[in-house]
């Protein structure tokens, strides 16, 4: 019975190993970094269209050609090179610090130099959170559009908790706060979760319109129950956490980083760790993968609705309460630039992987950070992150246009083809 | 007269596989000439290659003795080559019509559709070829026969004369088959050719003018009807003798397993589609289930397996009530199901092979403890299985839809046995599957038996169920009609029963 077929017939892959997880490398990444390199690019066309001056420029085109043109580079060249150095630092300024300090122990031009560079991190920290959190969702096929509004309930509870629980020891109060957040998003997200179990809603308007939801009560919160008071008169902000509710920052003023980076770091790991190694993450996967099978194997795809959107809110709740708890100090309304939104993109960017979702985390914050000092030194708006953010998403969303452009081959060749049929 | 189509010395390389290896192929204007093989055996990839999807490596095609490139289907409609691929590419919501001339629209004052002349012609085409097909018909709305009668004159409207077909019965009744091989005699009779891939030997050899077989990559014969027979076919297919009957001992039934009592159940519709069923079956027999696809026996494995509600009456299986269990709870009663449909119900295609190896007992020692899963332990015992299983991948960790249909189907067999199961509810197991993979699976659901498991088997393939069912139960309109031995039964007999027809048989023996 056994072995009546040769052995040629099973695939053997002829590059050897250590080749090929290169090549698997180099595969993953492509089509990312080159949409994002085409979104700079076509982003670059809106940048010109909105300078007044290079308008101007064009209409004179046909008669001076090479003044539009170099007018043209000129103001692009200015725009990703503020853009660059908001996000990053300036190497000049930074080498030069460096020298001054390890000359005479001066911190103050290094807090400057490397300002930029800490920024952009602490900006990725919720972007991370956020990522993971619709990541999650799409690992067991629910798209959480809801996640900026968890932000809003794990950035309010955790205000909450942080200012009105005195004489707590920060290893307790700390951890509390942050846990509190991620619980009020646990319920924020898992109602969405109950409703497509229990009625079959679907968790893109349920948790749409939790948003909204979310929102206003926020508002009504800070601007009511909550608010400051005394000395701020109306604006709507809530009191300062206590200090043993913060996340400690490493450096003095200006430099902000905070340990919240670092936390949203070994949530990564744990995500991770929760999706490929426990029964649980194994559930949630299998369901996003193939319902049907699931159910025939047994498992509940109600239950795991609800427990992954009540962990998806949870997640996104974290982004919410650790830029209270590490950036802020306290709530005020409208605090939270959009991060909920992006993360969709960024969960996309990153294929709905932790390794993926920190990068294109990084990615995205650096470019958020770098856009305000583009606005400002180069006059360029900043929604024109928005737009490169939103090329990204396209070019994702349909990796066909980027391998048509760079002629990159088709995931797995044809041996994927080969394999499946109908009958060889 | 020379060959319409001759395929000389095709060869076609994939990474690491050889798929067609120097194949010759000729045929004749109005022939029917059948491609029999197993599945990897390069069927499909040929076929690829002269539809215009793969270009080979080496070698020539002849069209009408002029040699050709085919670049794409485009250039291969052109040539008057036309496909009908197993799984039908229709749009349901569009009409007959409009399916038909999709890409190749007629267009009157050079921007409106021509709908009337598309009809005309297709109404032509049909009184022609004497292929019933209703131009003004939603596809939707067409069964399955109906369906692949609009393939075929789609590739008819565009004047082609070699039509190739790819496992065309794999979805029609025994009825439709019939229905089907008229129309394609009648094609003949017309002088166009056709090239019919399948595995399945008595259909070749009804209706078959040649017969080519190809294993690995390689023609191993041509021949015909008259020259052949079922079990040198599957010789040539396999490589080794092939085994079409299976070899059993008489079956000693003992205590039941599964009781089913006045069995009711809805179907999507809120119709009834099980009435008031009622069989048991014993550990040590096969019970089989026969009867055309459609009349309730999805809706009751779903019911048995706890995946669809039960309306009325109970179920029972080793004495326990199981009317009202989740399929979890009935799994662990030691009941393995095998799907109908193995890769939306059986596999994770996008899962390695060892993760869908554990789908049902990943939660279980050794597998895991408490929360944590042990990736050792699966690794180890899908390593295991696939070896014990014959599952043919170079890896445990290759995903489940780099399989071939044999070996996924080995793989859902593999996870099912190897469970401490009492009960084996098995739903068309050899679907779509070669000679090999048959046997095999049918000589292990006989091995279960012997190992005083109880078995359900269902299947609309009257051979399967007859060779080895020890009773028989025959499903109409949601009804079991009968409950008979099998070694006492005739196929006609079964037949009658399976449309309804219920005899006073006993009377007659």
């Amino acid at each position: 019975m056994t072995n009546s077929v040769p052995v040629e017939e099973s695939k053997k892959n002829a590059t050897p190993p250590r080749l090929s997880v290169w090549r698997a490398i180099l595969n993953t990444l492509a089509v990312p970094v080159l949409a994002l390199f085409s979104a700079l690019v076509l982003s670059a066309f809106f940048i010109l269209i909105s300078d007044p001056v290079i308008l101007n420029a064009y209409k004179n085109f046909f008669t001076d050609p090479g003044h539009a043109l170099a007018l043209s580079w000129q103001v692009i060249a200015n725009a990703y090179g503020s853009l660059f150095t908001g996000a990053l630092g300036d190497p000049a300024t930074m080498a030069n610090a460096l020298r001054v300090y390890f000359a005479t122990g001066e911190t103050k031009d290094l807090l400057v130099a490397f300002w930029p560079l800490s920024e952009s991190l602490v900006t990725s920290t919720p972007y991370i959170f956020g990522g993971l959190a619709v990541a999650l969702g799409f690992r067991c096929g629910l798209f959480n559009i809801g996640a900026e509004g968890q932000i809003f309930i794990g950035a309010i509870v955790a205000a909450f908790v942080g200012y009105s629980v005195p004489g707590l020891p920060w290893i307790i109060h700390m951890p509390l706060t942050f846990l509190a957040g991620a619980v009020g998003g646990a319920v924020w997200g898992g109602i969405a979760g109950f409703l497509k179990a229990r009625t079959g809603a679907h968790e893109v308007i349920n948790t749409m319109m939790l948003n909204y939801i979310a929102f206003r009560l926020a508002d009504y919160l800070v601007n009511g129950p909550m608010k400051r008071g005394g000395a701020a008169g109306n604006i709507p902000i809530s009191r300062d956490i206590l200090d043993s509710a913060t996340f400690p920052a490493f450096f003095p003023d200006p430099i902000r980083f905070h340990m919240g980076f670092f936390v949203a770091l070994l949530i990564a790991v744990l995500v991770y760790v929760f999706l490929w190694k426990t029964t649980l993450g194994f559930e949630i996967r299998t369901v996003g993968a193939n319902p049907r099978a699931a159910r025939y194997a047994g498992i509940s795809v109600n239950r795991n609705f609800v427990l992954a959107m009540a962990l998806s809110g949870a997640l996104a709740a974290m982004a919410g309460a650790g830029e209270v708890m590490g950036v802020n100090h306290n709530f005020a309304a409208a605090f939270s630039p959009g991060y909920g939104f992006d993360s969709i993109a960024l969960a996309l960017m990153g294929g709905s992987h932790p390794l993926g979702v920190v990068l294109s985390a990084l990615l995205f914050g650096t470019l958020r950070s770098g856009a305000t000092k583009m606005q400002s030194i180069a006059s360029v708006p900043i929604d024109i992150i928005s737009i490169v953010q939103a090329f990204v998403i396209m070019f994702i969303a349909a990796p066909a246009i980027i391998r048509w452009i760079y002629r990159l081959k088709a995931e797995g060749g044809v041996q994927v083809i080969l394999a499946r049929g109908w009958g060889g | 007269m020379a060959p319409l189509l001759e395929l000389r010395g095709m060869t076609k390389r994939f990474p690491g596989v050889l798929a067609n290896d120097h194949i010759d192929l000729t045929l004749e204007p109005g022939e029917i000439h059948a491609l029999l093989g197993e599945n990897g055996a390069g069927k499909t990839t040929l076929m690829n290659i002269l539809y215009g999807l793969y270009h080979p490596d080496e070698g020539e095609i002849l069209v009408r003795g002029n040699p050709v490139k085919i670049n794409n289907s485009a250039e291969a409609i052109a040539l008057g080559i036309g496909m009908v691929h197993q799984h039908f590419m229709l749009i349901p919501p569009f009409t007959v019509a409009e399916n038909v001339m999709l890409g190749a629209e007629t267009l009157q004052k050079g921007v409106f559709l021509d709908r009337a002349s598309v009809s005309k012609r297709i109404r032509q085409i049909s009184g022609e070829y004497n292929l019933q097909v209703d131009p003004g018909a939603y596809v939707k709305n067409l069964s399955v026969g109906a369906q692949q009668r609009v393939e075929i004159m789609k590739i008819l409207y565009r004047l082609s004369d070699i039509l190739i077909l790819d496992e065309p019965t794999a979805v029609l009744t025994p009825q439709e088959v019939q229905d089907l091989f008229k129309v394609i005699r009648g094609l003949a009779e017309r002088d166009v050719s056709i090239i019919f891939i399948s595995h399945k030997l008595k259909e070749v050899m009804e209706i078959a003018d040649r017969i080519t077989v190809l294993r690995n990559g390689r023609t191993i014969g041509t021949t015909r009807p008259a020259e052949t027979n079922p079990a040198a076919l599957a010789r040539m297919m396999v490589g080794r003798e092939v085994i079409l009957t299976v070899d059993k001992k008489p079956a000693t039934p003992t205590e039941p397993v599964l009781q089913v009592e006045n069995l009711q159940v809805l179907d999507d519709r809120k119709q009834l589609a099980v009435d008031g069923v009622s069989f048991e079956v014993h550990a040590g027999e096969i019970l089989g289930i026969a009867g055309v696809q459609g009349n309730g026996q999805t809706e009751l494995v779903e019911a048995l397996t706890g995946l669809r509600a039960i309306a009325g009456g109970h179920t029972r299986i080793l004495g326990k009530e199981t009317t009202r269990a989740t399929p979890r709870q009935i799994l662990e009663t030691g009941v393995a199901h095998v799907p109908e449909d193995r890769q939306r119900d059986g596999l994770v295609l996008s899962y390695p092979i060892a993760d869908n190896l554990v789908l049902n007992s990943y939660y279980l020692p050794p597998f895991a403890s408490g929360v944590m899963m042990h990736e050792r332990a699966i690794l180890a015992t899908a390593a295991d299985l696939v070896h014990q299983f014959d599952v043919r991948t170079p890896s445990t960790q290759a995903l489940a839809s780099t399989l071939s249909g044999g070996n996924q189907q080995k793989v859902i067999v593999a996870r099912e046995f190897s469970r401490p199961i009492k009960l084996l509810i098995a739903s068309q197991p050899t679907r779509g599957l070669d000679v090999g993979s048959i046997e095999y699976i049918h000589q292990r659901v006989v091995d279960k038996r012997d190992q005083n498991c109880a078995v359900l088997l269902v299947s609309p393939e009257l051979d399967e169920i007859m060779s080895l069912s020890d009773r028989i139960a025959v499903m109409y309109r949601g009804k079991i009609m009968d409950i008979v031995q099998a070694n006492q039964v005739t196929r006609e007999q079964l037949g009658l029963l399976m449309a309804g027809v219920k005899e006073r048989m006993k009377d007659e023996k």
